[in-house]
């Protein structure tokens, strides 16, 4: 496989082992480990269908997998009696569809967790998702409803939903892949900043630029298991794996 | 810049063509109007029995002489359909968010609801006021009321909270699953989800139906005129067989249409201006 990576000093923030999770007949995730140190950044890559989404989901408890270890911090999630809404509210997750609630404003949006799951009082809540989402760029779009802006606005929207709760994990699925073009910018632009806050981050993308950028570790996802990791030169730019080099030249023709 | 705007010639030109077009399709609607509507004239008055037909159904004094009575039954009527509707309303809403209970313990009462609801919405709403209506009376339950007015009610709300709780579970159903996945991935349990994320959404996705459906139970809370409670079409009965002449069911048609018209008008209105835009965007309308 790859040359040697230094040993971590602790034990993972995340740490993902024999992962198997299938769709009736259909074998998605196939004996997959990963490993998310604290305050890195993992990116995932593969093909259409490689299960990037799924492993995500997974992580998050938002699909049931057939075997294997999801540890946070040491504890296994996948565990049926571990507390699943405890350990979601500990992450946050970034759907590639934003999947804001379209019925609430962008402030009701963000500050709902907080009140209903981390028992904040109303404005506490307020306080925190208003500083939040100034920080996005959204600090005029406060009380627009989701269909009032525009895709770019509403990933951020989604970002700081996720953000404003302190998620020790933030798992991003895909999240500039509906946007326009110029838009793509000022999402990933968001997401290097908070790289370089120490937030830990695992991201699917297709974003090639993104991963050289901020990426600590690159995997490939194929066929069910991470193929190829290691640091985005390597994996990028002289992958050892030919199914590697195939996806990578696909995508730059 | 833009206020400075003097319309071009090209501008006046076609605005002074659709003036002439709206115009025009004016009076093509007025022509015909006239015509179908002295078409109608002629075949109803030229008809051999208008006159006696006339006399039986639109006796002008008749019409004032009943007005009252029936009016005094419609207050019933609209007192039913207000009573029956709130409960309908919020009884068809507890069944549906009911259904979609998974916890173990709650089976028996996803049982008894899928149960209720599919006999009630397969029963005639006639028949279940004839049950209703004579058989629970039948059995002496000492607490109770047997009023036809009570009885009545009761029959209408089992049926229409039946009906509602179906419409509600269509709205839980065409919430998108990406909604419930956004709300648990924040770590709201279940039930915090099913509140505050599906059954808001579903309530307005299904408000053009609820709304065609409080305007239907309106017209059949005439039905407890069966179980003898003089509401509008009971007294329009009463008055007809004390004179033989017909005009008071007229009347209460006529106070029917008084009330269902501007009603059936103002929910069309509301769906139009909620058009077919997504229920996201329908929300927003709802909320300002
Ligand atoms: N809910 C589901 N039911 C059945 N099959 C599913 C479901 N979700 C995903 N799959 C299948 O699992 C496989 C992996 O899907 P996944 O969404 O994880 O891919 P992905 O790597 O995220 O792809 P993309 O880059 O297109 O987003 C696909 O074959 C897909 O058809
Ligand atoms: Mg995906």
């Amino acid at each position: 496989m790859t040359g040697p990576t230094p040993k971590p000093l602790r034990p993972p923030l995340l740490r993902v082992a024999g992962l198997r999770k299938s769709f009736g007949t259909n074998l998605v995730l196939d004996d997959l480990d990963l490993d998310v140190a604290e305050h890195s950044c993992v990116v995932l890559i593969g093909a259409s269908g490689s299960g990037k989404s799924t492993l995500l989901r997974a992580v998050d408890l938002l699909e049931e997998v057939d075997d294997g270890v999801i540890e946070l911090r040491g504890v296994d999630l996948a565990d049926p009696w571990v507390d699943a809404n405890a350990a979601r509210a500990r992450m946050g997750m970034v759907f590639q569809s934003y999947n804001l609630f379209g019925h609430m404003s962008v402030l009701a949006n963000v500050t709902l967790a907080p009140r209903l799951v981390h028992g904040r009082t109303k404005e506490e809540a307020e306080a925190a998702a208003v500083a939040m989402l100034e920080r996005v760029g959204l600090g005029d779009k406060i009380t627009a409803y989701p269909d009032q802006l525009s895709g770019g606005q509403q990933q951020r929207a989604a970002i700081a939903r996720a953000l404003v709760n302190g998620p020790e994990l933030l798992l991003l699925d895909e999240v500039t892949s509906a946007l326009d073009p110029e838009l793509v910018g000022e999402v990933l632009d968001l997401l290097a900043e908070l790289r370089a806050e120490g937030t830990t981050m695992l991201v699917a993308t297709h974003e090639m630029g993104f991963a050289r950028q901020a990426a600590d570790l690159v995997c490939f996802l194929d066929g069910g298991r991470v193929l190829e990791s290691g640091p985005p030169e390597q994996v990028l730019g002289a992958p050892e794996q030919p199914r590697t080099r195939e996806f990578l030249a696909r995508l730059h023709a | 810049m833009s206020g400075q705007w003097t319309p071009s010639q090209r501008a006046l030109a076609r605005a002074a063509y659709r003036r002439g077009r709206r115009r025009r399709s004016f009076l093509v609607a007025l022509a015909s109007t006239v015509v179908v509507a002295v078409l109608a004239f002629v075949v109803l008055v030229g008809s051999p029995g208008w006159d006696r037909a006339r006399e039986a159904f639109f006796d002008p004094v008749e019409f004032v002489a009943v007005l009252p009575a029936v009016a005094q039954g419609l207050w019933l009527n609209l007192r039913v359909w207000v009573v029956a509707g709130v409960i309908a309303v919020v009884g068809g809403l507890a069944l549906a968010v009911a259904r979609t209970t998974t916890a173990p313990a709650l089976f028996p009462l996803r049982a008894v609801v899928t149960i209720y609801i599919d006999v009630f919405r397969g029963v005639p709403v006639l028949l279940v006021l004839l049950l209703v209506g004579f058989g629970l009376p039948a059995l002496r339950l000492p607490w109770l009321p047997i009023t036809a007015t009570f009885l009545g009610t009761l029959a209408i709300v089992l049926t229409y909270t039946a009906y509602l709780a179906e419409i509600f579970r269509a709205g839980i159903e065409s919430v998108h699953p990406s909604q419930v996945a956004a709300a648990r991935a924040l770590g709201l349990t279940r039930g915090q989800t099913t509140r505050r994320v599906v059954v808001p959404q579903a309530v307005r996705a299904v408000t053009p139906a609820l709304l065609n459906m409080i305007v239907a139970l309106q017209k059949d809370s005439g039905l407890i005129s069966i179980l003898g409670a003089v509401d509008a079409i009971r007294a329009a009965e009463i008055a007809v067989s004390g004179s033989y002449n017909f005009t008071a069911y007229v009347v209460a048609g006529f106070l029917f249409l008084l009330i269902s018209v501007p009603l059936t008008r103002l929910v069309d209105a509301y769906n139009a201006r909620r058009g077919g835009r997504g229920v996201g965007a329908a929300m927003v309308g709802a909320i300002r």
